[in-house]
């Protein structure tokens, strides 16, 4: 285990090592400069001078690096030219309203798509696992903002039931006390991430079905019920552990697309107003926030995984 | 494929070198036929291409001047669709959407396929640290959300259609680098690999002759989802407003115009573009699975 731990924590470290590389190399090695971005087509070869010294633009891009990562291990993400205050506070204020939006959909998700993907197993091949799996296409290639605004259309427009604007409060207690305003950003991204984990977990638990401790658990005369809850569920349910880490960047990306269709303060839609204005350090410091929750998700996922499943922690590729 | 057979000279069978080649291809062919579902997802995908580039020849719409006398008109029978908020048909501009969608999509998708390819077949043959710094820039780069790399990107060139598919190429190979350097390293360790090698062939040469030529089966699967993947990313693109500039338009910019009508009861402009993206993307995904399955029956019968 020792082993196993020490492989993929040190794989961790490389890969976000190599995600500041990346990062950074976008923005400082392709066409176009954040001075341009900042201060238009027409700005004088003086004022981009100007901008450039006073953001140390002006070094060597080995010493760039070797500054920006130092920031970066102080903790320091940064200054947003366009929000004028520092990159932590932007993050500090919308993080949280962020991690609510997707952690809220996560687990209403895992609540639907697991019994969702084991009844359909039970039932494999019958009308419901056609239909479940026909929604969980159709669902798949929604895309999402798409399916925000039918919903928008149907339960704000015409029924009337919920604002077509997610809650506007400054903090996550302020957005939980405008609990209907959450509801359609919420099931947007709840909807496509059970079309994705319904998939896996009906595969995951027919495979198991086959298995021999099945056939056995029946065989010594267990009811169905107990069958799926102690021997089913147990076993079924594990790849959909490093399933959640996996798709995080996917459910990140659909947050961005909600927080701007719903106009929700968090970090989606600081990243997406960023995008417009050009400001170069949000846009930055949030990849890297992005990326290292990401990695930290995965080696989690994988730990956890390895915890449950002792066989994982012996494969070696 | 199967054409390179005929241009270049066959290499030597080696012994234990699964029969590949027309034959087996043929037979691929003949099962992705017999799956009802992936019939179907190809059968939309040529509608939707002929719709698409063929349509407006038949049905010439203007797609560039707008005219603020035909503002959103409801469907009739001179606007099927009806028009939209500065009066272009939009039974016409979903044909117009439609070209740049699907280009966008099998383009980047071509781009993806042979960089991914490469990337994992190399990757997977080399070994050692090149296999671990190459597959480690994979993760690095899987960590980032794809939409996230795409904003990044497009911050700093200008969205032309040229752009927006080679940024989405560039984001899109890394699942199928990961997928053929899995193979490799099975394949690799397969006797005709060997054989190959102690009958002096190069590296590259093992590569391009063997390897490229037995993982084509997972590459094209993972093609298909990748066309699926870059239409909607295209779409998410257009509708965050950072697609291509107008008068260019696509499925997922019509979206983006369409959203300010939500509340007007102008289900034209909010439906059928909408529909034409998911049907799409479930077309290409249905074909991906027929064809994944067709090879694994093939598998599962030798």
């Amino acid at each position: 285990m020792t082993k196993y731990l020490v492989r993929r924590v040190s794989q961790s470290v490389a890969v976000l090592f190599i995600v500041t590389v990346v990062v950074f190399s976008i923005l400082h090695f392709l066409p176009g400069s954040p001075a341009r971005a900042m201060l238009g087509i027409r700005a004088t070869p003086g004022a981009i001078a100007a901008f450039n010294k006073a953001n140390g633009y002006n070094r060597a891009l080995p010493v760039q690096y070797v500054l920006y990562i130092d920031r970066l291990f102080h903790g320091n993400l940064g200054f947003s030219y366009h929000f004028d205050q520092s990159v932590n506070s932007l993050l500090v204020l919308d993080l949280p309203k962020s991690a609510l939006l997707v952690g809220l959909s996560y687990v209403v998700a895992l609540a639907v798509a697991i019994p969702m993907g084991i009844a359909q197993a039970l039932r494999r091949e019958k009308v419901m696992d056609h239909a479940l799996t026909t929604f969980s296409f159709v669902g798949y290639a929604m895309p999402t903002f798409w399916l925000g605004i039918l919903l928008v259309v149907w339960f704000s427009a015409d029924l009337h039931l919920f604002p077509s604007e997610g809650p506007q409060g400054a903090s996550v207690g302020a957005s939980l006390t405008d609990p209907k305003a959450l509801v359609l950003p919420v099931a947007t991204l709840t909807i496509v991430t059970v079309a994705q984990f319904s998939r896996f977990m009906r595969a995951s638990a027919v495979e198991n079905l086959l298995q021999d401790y099945i056939r056995t658990a029946k065989a010594k005369g267990l009811s169905n019920w107990r069958m799926v809850t102690r021997h089913l569920l147990r076993n079924s349910i594990l790849p959909i552990i490093t399933l959640v880490g996996l798709s995080l960047p996917g459910v990140l990306s659909g947050a961005i697309i909600v927080e701007a269709l719903f106009n929700y303060p968090g970090m989606g839609w600081l990243f997406w107003t960023a995008t417009g204005a050009h400001d170069f350090p949000v846009l930055m410091g949030f990849t890297i926030v992005v990326a290292v929750a990401t990695v930290l998700g995965n080696l989690l996922a994988d730990i956890a995984y390895a915890v449950a499943d002792p066989r994982v922690r012996y494969q070696t590729s | 494929m199967t054409t390179t057979d005929v241009l270049e000279p066959s290499p030597p069978q080696l012994p234990g070198e699964p029969a590949a080649g027309r034959r087996a291809l043929s037979g691929a062919l003949r099962d992705f036929l017999g799956n009802r579902m992936g019939v179907v997802g190809l059968a939309v995908i040529v509608l939707m291409l002929l719709f698409s580039f063929v349509g407006p020849l038949l049905y010439p719409t203007d797609q560039v001047h707008p005219n603020l006398l035909l503002v959103t008109r409801h469907p009739s029978g001179q606007y099927p669709l009806g028009t939209d908020a500065v009066g272009f048909n939009v039974l016409g501009r979903l044909m117009v959407a439609g070209q740049s969608s699907l280009e966008v999509g099998l383009a980047a998708a071509a781009i993806a396929t042979i960089v991914g390819t490469l990337w994992g077949a190399i990757s997977g043959f080399a070994g050692g640290w090149v296999d671990s710094v190459m597959m480690r820039i994979v993760d690095a780069l899987l960590a980032i959300p794809a939409l996230l790399l795409v904003l990044l990107l497009t911050t700093i060139v200008t969205p032309s259609i040229i752009m927006v598919i080679f940024v989405l190429g560039l984001i899109s190979w890394l699942i199928t680098a990961r997928l053929v350097r899995g193979q490799v390293l099975v394949l690799k360790s397969l006797d005709y690999v060997k054989a190959a090698q102690q009958f002096g062939e190069k590296p590259w040469q093992i590569v391009a002759r063997h390897l490229v030529r037995n993982v084509i089966g997972t590459v094209v699967v993972q093609a298909t989802f990748e066309v699926a993947n870059a239409i909607l990313l295209f779409a998410a693109l257009s509708f965050l407003g950072l697609g291509p500039p107008p008068p260019a338009t696509n499925w997922g910019g019509m979206l983006n115009d369409g959203l300010n009508y939500v509340f007007d009861g102008y289900w034209w402009l909010i439906y059928p573009a909408g529909v034409c993206i998911v049907i799409t993307v479930v077309a290409f995904n249905l074909i991906g699975d027929a064809i994944r399955n067709s090879l694994e029956v093939r598998l599962k019968s030798r």
